[in-house]
């Protein structure tokens, strides 16, 4: 009967969660997903704010990973009982927007503190994702990541391949898997992690093409994919043949595939910058490219969109904690702070003063690579199809594409069925959910 | 309709009419608070649209219901759940019975083999699934390698039949030390007498088994076949979320899974409470069952 005590599981942990002190000061909950040297991280920074001020008082909360933090902030939120700060990944930013009595826009708590919000000291590509279509921001980027090409260069050096000159786009990958896998340098050619954001979301942006009408579902309204046009399905109908003999080798569909890579399997990768960190302890001899785009594609590479996660405020608080939110936002955007967040955390710096400080630190100089995701989601303006991609309910609707690229990587589908049948049941999950 | 035994117990009557209900108050409190009110909210739950904060809804009475029973992908969960509880069931009694019986053989250190064979059932289901995953894994898992040199293309991530051969093994290799338990036991009390009479009559090991054994470790298998149903239906939620997440495509998708997914990953809370409702039913309707007709028709001893 498990499924029962659900509720009432959260409606316990609910009330175990709504101690609040008798402080003077003003607390503010921050819901977390983050683990490991990312945790630390958020520790730091929260004691360094706690530090630095005497009005308020920052109480990160770690609530599990990414799906488990955003339920237990809409659990919280149903009943009535909402941290302040809630930290919620790419994929539900949607489900945030949608709420839109449920949260307060950043920009609103800012310029409610007194403050303004400077849109040109930050990341474009970043801010443009959290932001409204009218620019609105939000959500404040907290962790953001890129996705990248790794490449193990023992293997290349074995299969004959220029170590010191990666494929930048698919046909060149294409060819050096084959060439890695019939050499017999590696067991297999290429792999690659979440291929729903690589291979749909930020291929359709990289590459400058629709991924959904709506501008990408950024303007809402009634949203069609648009993933089975020609260049997804030539691109897919490659990986689907390449997976046939083993060249492209699947390994799930989030970041499993990364095992292989690590294991000396595959000679070529395609993950996010946030993974950098597992490669480099590895020990691996391995270098990094920017992510390939497609040779047909006119005016490729265009940006990336960035991964990650942002901080969400919710709605209904106190002036009091409002006023706090915002003091810990500016703190947040501080350079030296950025820094710290940037250089050991791996995830992008959220200002332009911080990329330029680690810029002359001499960071990207002894750490080469790190700068590549930057450069990938600034190098030119998002247009309107590489602003983002945004759902009420995007986690299903990924869940429906790599349910459809099981079957057609299986040899059941060809790509041209699996994008069609990711389209239909794409659209109709997504007419239902806005049928709310 | 009173049967034999309640005619002839003689009824016991509190000489207080308030301490009875005292007493079992607290019981009942447990009951309401951790049954009765979380299925009443699902059974409301399921006939609301709802948006995931709960901002919008809107009370649609039986469409959650009509909706997910016309969904192919809910009727191929029941498919696989059929499958994957029957296949499990079955599995794990019949490895259990087979290792009861060369366990009843060994002379010496018979405890020993006996403690060894019931530890795995202290392993916590997600923990029985990684273990298993990591032997299985098609880059890293020993016994995939082992396939992989046999020939066999190992590919849980992309072959359905063999994601579900992999969650059949590790969720009946943690019921067969709790199968085992019972078929010991069951086995003791089959009566020596009588298979040593048949061996005297010239009744081969096999022939002896068939014969004697089996049909009175019939109730134990009985029982154990419907333990084993029940947690492959409802306790195996674990184990599907550590090894194959419902893939690939929706291949491993049990009914519970998908309550959880829809629920919790996917936020349609109106389907995923509509289908928790039918899993309240199908419940029910297996306790009536074995409160019905196998308590009464197996005799016990």
């Amino acid at each position: 009967m498990k499924l029962f005590g659900f509720a009432a599981g959260v409606a316990a942990t609910l009330t175990l969660l709504s101690t609040t002190s008798a402080f003077a000061v003003t607390q503010i909950s921050w819901w977390h997903a983050m683990t490991g040297a990312n945790a630390e991280v958020v520790d730091k920074i929260s004691k360094d704010f706690n530090a630095s001020q005497s009005d308020y008082q920052i109480v990160p909360v770690f609530k599990g990973t990414y799906p488990e933090t955003l339920n237990a902030g809409i659990a919280a939120f149903r009943a009535g009982q909402a941290p302040d700060i809630l930290q919620v990944f790419d994929v539900g930013t949607g489900v945030m927007m949608a709420a839109e009595s449920a949260i307060k826009p950043v920009a609103e708590v800012l310029t409610g503190a007194g403050m303004t919000f400077e849109k040109s000291q930050y990341l474009p590509g970043i801010v443009g994702y959290y932001s409204k279509p009218d620019g609105t921001m939000l959500s404040f980027p907290y962790n953001s990541s890129s996705p990248i090409l790794y490449y193990n260069k023992d293997i290349f050096q074995k299969a004959g391949l220029d170590v010191n000159n990666p494929p930048k786009t698919w046909n060149e990958v294409w060819e050096a898997a084959k060439k890695i896998k019939a050499s017999g340098a590696a067991p297999c050619g290429y792999t690659s992690t979440w291929l729903t954001w690589i291979h749909l979301e930020n291929f359709a942006a990289w590459n400058n093409v629709s991924w959904a009408t709506q501008q990408n579902g950024l303007a809402g309204g009634d949203v069609e994919l648009k993933i089975n046009a020609p260049i997804f399905v030539n691109h897919f109908q490659a990986l689907a043949d390449l997976a046939k003999d083993g060249t492209f080798k699947y390994g799930g569909r989030t970041s499993e595939a990364k095992q292989i890579f690590l294991a000396g399997e595959c000679g070529i990768f395609t993950e996010s910058s946030g993974g950098l960190g597992d490669i480099v302890k590895s020990g691996m001899n391995y270098g990094i490219g920017q992510l390939p785009y497609d040779s047909d594609a006119k005016g490729a590479p265009q940006n990336t969109t960035p991964g990650g996660a942002s901080l969400w405020v919710f709605s209904g608080k106190s002036d009091a904690e409002y006023k706090g939110v915002a003091a810990f936002f500016a703190y947040l955007s501080k350079t030296e702070v950025q820094e710290y967040l940037h250089q050991k955390s791996g995830y992008l710096p959220v200002t332009l003063a911080a990329y330029e400080a680690t810029k002359k630190s001499g960071f990207y100089d002894k750490n080469p690579g790190r700068e590549t995701p930057i450069l990938q989601m600034t190098g030119k303006a998002p247009t309107e199809n590489s602003k983002g991609v945004r759902l009420p309910n995007l986690p299903q609707v990924r869940d429906i594409q790599n349910e459809e690229f099981e079957k057609m990587l299986a040899g059941q589908e060809t790509a041209q069925q699996a994008l069609d049948n990711a389209v239909s049941r794409g659209n109709a999950a997504i007419k239902d959910a806005l049928g709310n | 309709m009173l049967d034999e035994e309640t005619k002839l117990t003689p009824r016991v009557v509190f000489p207080n009419k308030v301490l009875p209900y005292l007493l079992v108050a607290p019981q009942l409190a447990i009951t309401l608070v951790f049954f009765y009110w979380p299925a009443g909210q699902a059974l409301y739950q399921s006939m609301l649209r709802q948006d995931p904060f709960g901002l919008k809804s809107k009370f649609v009475w039986f469409a959650n219901f009509r909706k997910v029973l016309a969904d192919p992908a809910y009727l191929n969960s029941i498919k696989v759940t059929v499958a994957f509880s029957l296949a499990t069931a079955i599995v794990a009694m019949a490895v259990a019975l087979l290792l009861a019986v060369m366990a009843e053989k060994v002379v010496r250190g018979k405890a020993l083999y006996r403690t060894l064979m019931i530890w795995p059932y202290a392993v916590a289901p997600a923990i029985a699934g990684m273990l298993w995953l990591f032997l299985f894994n098609p880059s890293i898992g020993s016994l995939s390698y082992v396939l992989r040199s046999l020939g066999i293309a190992w590919d849980p991530l992309l072959n359905g039949s063999h994601a579900m051969i992999l969650l059949v093994s590790a969720a009946a290799w943690k019921q067969i030390s709790y199968n085992f338990l019972f078929f010991v036991a069951g086995l003791q009390a089959v009566p020596k007498t009588l298979i040593e009479a048949a061996a005297i009559d010239g009744a081969r090991e096999t022939k002896r088994f068939w014969t004697i054994i089996f049909p009175l470790l019939a109730p134990t298998t009985f029982f154990l076949l419907v333990v084993n149903t029940v947690y492959a239906l409802f306790d195996t939620f674990g184990i599907v979320h550590a090894v194959t997440g419902g893939g690939p495509g929706k291949t491993t998708e049990t009914l519970v899974y998908k309550v959880y997914n829809d629920g919790f990953v996917n936020l349609i809370l109106g389907d995923s409470a509509a289908q928790s409702v039918i899993l309240m039913v199908i419940v029910i309707a297996l306790t009536a069952i074995q409160f019905r007709y196998v308590e009464r028709k197996v005799h016990y001893g």
